[in-house]
């Protein structure tokens, strides 16, 4: 099967757009992940509902969050676009923020899990051993945190290539720049006769999805016989 | 040397410790459950105490008055108070070599304080620096550990229980290991155990804690024949510590003859001993029987001449009997004895103790 420039176009840009998501993610999920497990603090439990509201809530529901505070008359939205000349409305880098939005709690929880189930007792021991704190969560806490931060990393990938409400509330459906596969598969199955094109990306998804999952499976794999020794 | 004076409300008690740690080594002593663990994890920083000072070598390690912020509070990784874990916690990640460099301290003009080939050598680690730490035995893991610690070149090193998960014959290797380490690398260790043997083979000076505060602490010999820390040492461990000298070796029967203050101590299966070498000597109370008369047809070869001195009621039934046979010795006899053998203050006895009861521990 080859792909027509349409679908390649989609795909790369799904792609890309999940991509970012988890790069934009990664360092504040780890730090809101290390915070939720690691820290009590005034007001937590409220922090972490916050956090956890995208996964319960409807996905058009954040998406119109979203438009509300970041579109041009949005709060942040006016600021960024006055201050900076950004425009996240009906961009792909909205597209990034929204699938961000919508992956972040699965990051932190996968990461967090990580973080409590981490021995504690080690740290302690390299800080007797004279290290600081930066030195041990550089050289023990975060090799030994691998296993969760992959985990975390593709369930974040995997949640914003399929992300779909937020994105077509927030950024809607505009070829080449917001149209993601799960867009462009509703989209064709609007039209007469779209349905064709429809099963070869459904395909193309399922073919996507399984390739994350087979890679994670591989480096989790190898970052857990790393931190047993067996390598 | 290091100087504390800490407290801290515990769930059960309130543990109140004021202390100081010579050179040497120093064994911190208590049941389990009397705030020993607590009370080194408030040394190195890893707990924090209520009130309370900490000096080594005229540094302040922490300071702070009741209801006021800490003035002094140095975090772990400042205090140069190194840990031996009981559970080793050697890091997975890395190999035994990784390990061992992890903390490894460098003075001032780049060369490292403690020589990493001193350490590897003297705790036998050659064979074991590529492995990782689940490939190693509790015993391997163990020297690993004490070999990181001393690396990181801490002014106090402190062994929590080091020895309470391997097997005997181990215990014997790591036991002598320490006293190597101490005398080599000159390190002030204080050790936390549980087991009266650690106490009597290692330390120099002793720490008895019960319920969280500090019962006596003073040289180990001394501390430990005060007959009012008799219920703290162990119900049934109580008895005399004295030091000897080995004078003979019978080889045919296995009897080595010790000289003390006592006399002339026979004891069977003292190994590794030269002629010459200063022992300790262990005798329990409940290994020791009274008599009016010496014996000749009787298989106890120790036989010591002695006047009571005391009784004390130990537990129901049974009293204990102090006599000074140039040494104190402590008997404990059943009330029942007391009185078919008439005993009183002033009594002349024998005070006889099987060879093979006999505690000795080389020194």
């Amino acid at each position: 099967m080859t792909l027509s420039a349409e679908e390649w176009e989609i795909i790369t840009l799904s792609v890309k757009i999940a991509t970012w998501c988890v790069l934009v993610s990664l360092i504040p999920a780890l730090f809101m992940a290390w915070l939720l497990a690691r820290r009590d603090f005034f007001g937590k439990s409220l922090l972490n509902a916050i956090i956890h509201l995208p996964m319960v809530v409807p996905p058009v529901v954040v998406g119109y969050f979203l438009l509300v505070v970041l579109g041009r008359r949005g709060v942040i939205g006016s600021w960024l676009y006055e201050q900076f000349d950004i425009t996240l409305i009906f961009t792909w880098k909205g597209a990034v923020i929204s699938a961000a939005v919508m992956s972040f709690p699965l990051m932190v929880r996968a990461i967090r899990s990580g973080i409590e189930g981490l021995d504690i007792r080690l740290e302690e021991a390299a800080q007797t051993l004279g290290r600081s704190p930066l030195y041990v969560f550089a050289t023990i806490t975060l090799p030994l945190l691998l296993p969760a931060l992959i985990s975390g990393v593709t369930l974040g990938f995997a949640r914003a290539l399929g992300e779909f409400g937020a994105t077509i509330t927030f950024v809607s459906n505009i070829p080449g720049e917001t149209r993601t596969l799960p867009i462009a598969i509703y989209s064709l199955l609007q039209i007469p006769g779209g349905q064709g094109m429809a099963e070869r990306l459904v395909i193309i998804s399922v073919l996507l999805s399984l390739l994350a999952i087979g890679l994670s499976e591989w480096l989790a794999r190898r970052s857990s016989n790393l931190q047993k020794g067996s390598v | 040397m290091l100087q504390a004076r800490l407290k801290k409300k515990l769930q059960n008690f309130t543990l109140e410790a004021s202390f100081t740690l010579p050179s040497g080594i120093t064994a911190l002593f208590g049941p389990s459950g009397s705030g020993k663990t607590m009370l080194v994890k408030l040394l190195g920083g890893l707990e924090q105490p209520d009130e309370g000072e900490i000096t080594l070598t005229s540094k302040s390690l922490y300071k702070k008055t009741v209801d006021r912020k800490a003035e002094v509070n140095l975090p772990s990784h400042k205090r140069s108070i190194g840990f031996v874990f009981q559970d080793h916690r050697l890091f997975p990640h890395m190999s035994v070599l990784g390990n061992l460099k992890y903390g490894i301290q460098k003075d001032s003009s780049g060369t490292n304080t403690v020589l990493i080939e001193d350490v590897i050598e003297l705790l036998d680690l050659t064979t074991l620096l590529h492995r990782k730490p689940k490939d190693l035995s509790g015993g391997e893991s163990q020297r690993v550990a004490i070999g990181r610690a001393l690396l990181s070149a801490p002014d106090i090193l402190i062994m929590d229980e080091p020895l309470s998960s391997l097997d005997r014959v181990r215990k014997e290797d790591i036991l002598r290991l320490i006293e190597r380490v101490r005398d080599q690398f000159d390190q002030t260790i204080l050790y936390i155990t549980h087991s009266m043997d650690e106490v009597l083979h290692l330390a120099d000076n002793l720490i008895l804690i019960d319920q969280g505060s500090i019962k006596a602490h003073g040289p180990l010999m001394e501390t430990l024949s005060r007959q009012d820390l008799f219920p703290l040492a162990g119900e049934m461990d109580a008895g005399t510590v004295f030091a000897g000298k080995v004078t003979s070796h019978d080889f045919d029967y296995n009897i080595t003859t010790i000289e003390s203050d006592a006399g002339p101590v026979f004891v069977t299966g003292v190994r590794q001993t030269k002629i010459g070498d200063n022992v300790r000597i262990r005798l329990r109370a409940r290994d020791i029987a009274l008599s009016t008369t010496k014996h000749s047809d009787i298989s106890m070869l120790n036989q010591f001449n002695g006047v009571i001195t005391e009784f004390r009621d130990h537990t129901p039934g049974v009293v204990l009997v102090t006599i000074d046979t140039g040494l104190t010795l402590f008997a404990a006899i059943t009330l029942k004895s007391k009185q078919a053998l008439e005993l009183e203050v002033g009594s002349d006895v024998w005070a006889l103790v099987k060879s093979v009861t006999v505690d000795s521990v080389e020194r």
